[in-house]
């Protein structure tokens, strides 16, 4: 497959530099930095538990991430659909998977952004006590993999519709399916009539079991790659929909 | 050769046959009106031109390159301004231009030299540094026709281009059609058949999917000519496209 990586550092710029042409960017950070550090004190108990671990300030990222991923990953496609520039974007000398993964590559730097600014946490923790800062930094990549894998599938979908409010829903959705499937409650209701390796591979791609494990400061090879697996799989049909999709 | 070549063209969205068996050959230094009624088929066939909708079945090319088969190569030699010029509201003139040319793989120095080309030819200096959402229907308008020019590309596809202007701004489009036109193929779909006596070379007029006429303007009137009165394009048009829908 020819690629042009030329063309997917123009995409990548131009898709960057619309995050904050907006002020899409300015609430984005705005509120993942509130609620992070919000339920991170309140309801994760981070001064309570007499612990200097960024254990319950991680915790919540799955909850945070399946409603602002789609909110990042929304406009990539259907904006281009509603206002018609997928048809000029698509004539140009350009192949689908270029702009593809520049538009991805672009949401997920701005991903990266919003993660490093919460790194005054840890700051916070190491100035309070000496939190083991191996953890720490597993936590970030698992944390910054899991958002990946949100952001294309909501890519992804964003591609299907050139209404970025459905878009946004869809994504929210299949986003919170794949977070609850490791919980008790979808895997008992599979339990009554599933085989086990059923219930086995449902549980095997839950993002909360797999980020829990890469928060414990192990990078495990499993969760990581069901990550990167999700992220490339999304773009994969996100490449087909534009291909096949692309005059609806 | 010619630079845009169609053949047997047919596109059907769910049961309605959009575009039914349209050939369409175009040669250099020829201007192209494409007519019909709303929902004739024109913005689909030019969307199969383009190689941005796959037809049902018929094949297209651009300067000698297969659109499908070979997409890459003959987007390289098309500039297409889709309907309704859509561009990225977020971005202003210069930006969205100099994005659009390095996608065309233009280098610094040649994209340099085109953008001041475009200022000039296209008269874009009063807006170059404006976000394309804050400019005028015209300017939206003018801003799409110098992406599709950005690469001095050899086949221009123009859907509208004039649609919503000014007589003024009609007129200069006009005069910049006119002006880049030798050495070049273009179809440009309209609805303003005066727009088709000034500048066209020849007109194609398609009604339900089909092409219904081929012909210089002048023939055409010819044509339809009686008693050796010419009637108006108009005249000719709707009895053409008239009787068809009827």
């Amino acid at each position: 497959m020819k690629t042009s990586f030329r063309t997917i550092a123009l995409v990548f710029g131009r898709e960057f530099r619309a995050y904050f042409a907006t002020p899409l960017a300015a609430v984005f950070l705005l509120v993942f930095l509130a609620l992070s550090a919000g339920l991170a004190f309140f309801a994760g108990g981070f001064f309570e538990r007499g612990q200097a671990d960024l254990g319950p300030f991680f915790a919540w990222h799955p909850w945070l991430f399946l409603i602002l991923m789609p909110a990042i990953g929304m406009r990539l496609w259907a904006d281009e659909r509603r206002s018609g520039v997928i048809e000029l974007l698509m004539t140009l000398p350009v192949r689908a998977h270029e702009v593809v993964i520049g538009k991805f590559l672009a949401g997920w730097a701005f991903t990266a952004v919003a993660l490093v600014l919460t790194m005054s946490f840890w700051l916070v923790t190491l100035y309070l006590g000496s939190p083991d800062n191996g953890i720490v930094v597993a936590s970030y990549i698992g944390s910054f993999l899991m958002a990946g894998a949100f952001l294309a599938i909501s890519a992804c979908i964003s591609a299907m519709t050139k209404n970025q409010v459905i878009a946004f829903i869809l994504a929210a959705i299949v986003s919170f399916l794949l977070v609850m499937s490791g919980t008790n409650l979808v895997l008992a209701a599979l339990r009554g009539w599933a085989p086990a390796f059923v219930v086995d591979l449902v549980q095997s791609l839950s993002f909360i079991t797999n980020f829990d494990r890469l928060t414990r400061g192990v990078l495990e090879a499993p969760a990581v790659i069901l990550f990167l697996s999700t992220i490339v799989l999304a773009l994969w049909i996100n490449v087909q929909v534009v291909d096949a999709k692309k005059a609806a | 050769m010619q630079l845009v070549q169609a053949s047997g063209l047919v596109k059907t969205f769910s049961r309605l046959r959009a575009v039914d068996g349209v050939s369409l050959e175009v040669s250099r230094g020829e201007v192209v009106g494409f007519l019909g009624p709303n929902g004739a088929g024109k913005s689909t066939t030019m969307k199969m031109l383009t190689g941005f909708l796959e037809p049902d079945a018929g094949t297209a090319s651009i300067a000698g390159h297969d659109v499908f088969a070979d997409p890459i190569a003959a987007r390289r030699h098309l500039g297409y301004l889709p309907e309704g010029a859509p561009a990225y509201g977020d971005m202003t003139v210069a930006d969205f231009l100099a994005f659009v040319g390095r996608m065309r793989g233009l280098s610094n120095a040649v994209l340099g030299e085109r953008l001041a080309e475009m200022v000039e030819r296209v008269n874009l200096a009063a807006v170059w540094n404006r976000p394309i959402d804050a400019l005028s229907k015209g300017f939206k308008r003018r801003v799409g026709i110098a992406q599709a020019l950005i690469h001095d590309p050899e086949v221009l596809i123009l859907d509208e281009p004039t649609d919503g202007l000014d007589p003024n701004q009609k007129h200069d489009m006009r005069e910049l059609i006119s002006a880049i036109a030798p050495g070049k193929a273009i179809v440009i779909s309209t609805h303003i058949l005066e727009e088709v006596e000034a500048i066209c070379s020849r007109v194609v007029i398609i009604a339900e999917g089909k092409v219904v006429a081929d012909a210089t303007p002048a023939a055409l009137l010819d044509a339809a000519a009686v008693d050796g009165q010419r009637p108006t394009l108009e005249t000719v048009f709707r009895s053409i496209t008239g009787s068809k829908a009827a």
